[in-house]
């Protein structure tokens, strides 16, 4: 008991010496929501406004684009900083990595479009360039942020709007999916239902039915594996709801330094 | 006779990890992985390769004193595509290292003419030009964001080669060498050329 405790604490010991290890490595804001204004450019209205502008290219297409203005790159160039800023949060979707980052630093004065892998023919290093150029930096050099952020988005947003037909087409297949989903989750419980019944009811039945003491003691284990299933399986779908509780998080996409960066 | 039972049933995930803990699945896999982030470099220096020959083209135009700069990028670019490395010459740092040399060697010769590049007002406007240069810039980022994960991959591979308990596989079953990792060799050879929009 004693050493197995110690053993436990040695683990925990080296355990939070290797997470702080990596945390050291190098330090990167929360993701907070789909606008992430760490350096305070944009007032609650606004952001908003954005969330749900970005909120709506993610419903319509499956792309996610987070804006990040940052306080400070911490001595990294922008470019540096903004392809592990869009690995640790995971903006995009894990398959297509079609993830976009804003990020915008103010007191360095820089600015970037970081595209993940999947989107770099769609949202390529030139037409980033030029939504830099023409929608963000004017705007940037007039001190006007919040103008200079939505009018980029909203150029990315039109690059990332799927032609018509991909679009219905997508629309359809995300129906199918939930209903899939559905139909899969009842018959989840249907097995779930039968398990119990099997395994709890059953038994439970027949031994009271036969009474015999060697039958009951022989199924025993199988009486108290039930609910140890079942709390299993709970634990597993409260998890679930716990992510799509609203909140916002990246589907896991990558980046490789598409984009590009602008300064003003 | 339960227990014996109870021993057997033990014995194969005790078996799973500690082979995997030797190393004969993590090697294999950490070498792929190693290969598939060599694969990455590669192709964003095929890339920046293939951008090449537009870029001067479309220089030429406007900036024919730069003659001789653009013929040394010419020259750099056909000798960094004619340098490769397979996956397997990984070990090899003789063979990385040649590659290292063309690969800066076409990167500083694009960074003069970038510069040299400066003089021509008319060109700097030119959208070709722009876009040829936003895709440059790009192109530099990611190679330096693949060489990056090369590296990591490579950091990953030789710690296992060379550590317990996994160089027991990886000594004994695989016969696996360390890979060559890039290293800087020149000053400022890891800095992408300066591409400055002069916004």
């Amino acid at each position: 008991m004693r050493t197995s405790m110690t053993l436990y604490r040695l683990f925990l010991f080296f355990a939070l010496l290797c997470l702080s290890a990596t945390a050291h490595a190098q330090s990167f804001p929360k993701l907070t929501g789909r606008v992430v204004d760490n350096a305070n450019l944009l007032d609650p209205a606004q952001e908003q406004a954005l969330t749900a502008k970005l909120q709506a290219i993610e419903d319509e297409s499956g792309r996610q684009v987070v804006i990040a203005t940052l306080p400070d790159l911490q001595g990294y160039d922008i470019a540096d900083y903004g392809y592990q800023l869009g690995r640790t949060w995971g903006i995009g979707q894990k398959e297509q990595n079609d993830g976009a980052l804003l990020i915008v630093a103010p007191n360095e004065r820089k600015v970037r479009i970081e595209v993940g892998y999947g989107l770099e023919g769609i949202l390529t290093d030139a037409m980033s360039s030029i939504i830099i150029q023409r929608a963000i930096l004017p705007r940037f050099k007039a001190n006007d942020y919040p103008g200079g952020i939505a009018a980029g988005i909203d150029e990315i947003g039109n690059l990332l709007a799927l032609p018509p037909d991909e679009a219905r087409a997508r629309a359809v297949a995300a129906e199918q999916q939930a209903e899939e989903r559905q139909s899969s989750g009842n018959s989840f419980m249907l097995i779930f239902w039968l398990f119990i019944l099997l395994f709890l009811v059953l038994p439970i039945m027949l031994g009271s039915a036969f009474g015999g003491r060697k039958y009951r003691r022989g199924r025993g284990p199988v009486v108290i594996w039930g609910p140890g299933l079942g709390g299993g399986w709970g634990s597993g779908s409260s998890g679930g709801s716990s992510w799509g509780g609203g909140g916002f998080s990246g589907g896991g996409g990558s980046f490789g330094g598409g984009g590009a960066s602008g300064g003003w | 006779m339960s227990h014996t039972r109870f021993s057997y049933v033990l014995l194969a995930p005790v078996a799973v990890i500690s082979l995997s803990g030797c190393g004969i699945n993590s090697v294999p896999a950490a070498e792929e992985s190693v290969k598939a982030k060599w694969a990455d470099v590669q192709n964003q220096y095929q890339r920046r390769a293939d951008l090449v020959p537009n870029l001067v083209a479309v220089v030429k135009g406007y900036a024919k004193q730069e003659q001789d700069t653009l013929t040394k990028v010419t020259e750099a670019r056909a000798k960094a595509t004619s340098v490769q490395v397979s996956a397997n010459d990984l070990q090899d740092p003789q063979k990385m290292a040649a590659f290292q040399a063309a690969q800066n060697e076409l990167g500083q010769s694009l960074g003069r003419l970038l510069v040299s590049v400066e003089a021509y007002p008319d060109l700097k406007s030119n959208e070709n030009f722009l876009a040829l240069q936003s895709q440059l810039e790009g192109t530099e980022n990611r190679i330096a964001v693949a060489r990056r994960d090369y590296n990591e991959a490579v950091r990953d591979y030789n710690t296992r080669i060379r550590t317990f308990p996994e160089m027991i596989g990886a000594k004994l079953v695989h016969g696996a060498q360390p890979m060559t990792p890039f290293e800087a060799t020149t000053a400022g050879a890891e800095e992408a050329p300066k591409v400055d929009f002069g916004g």
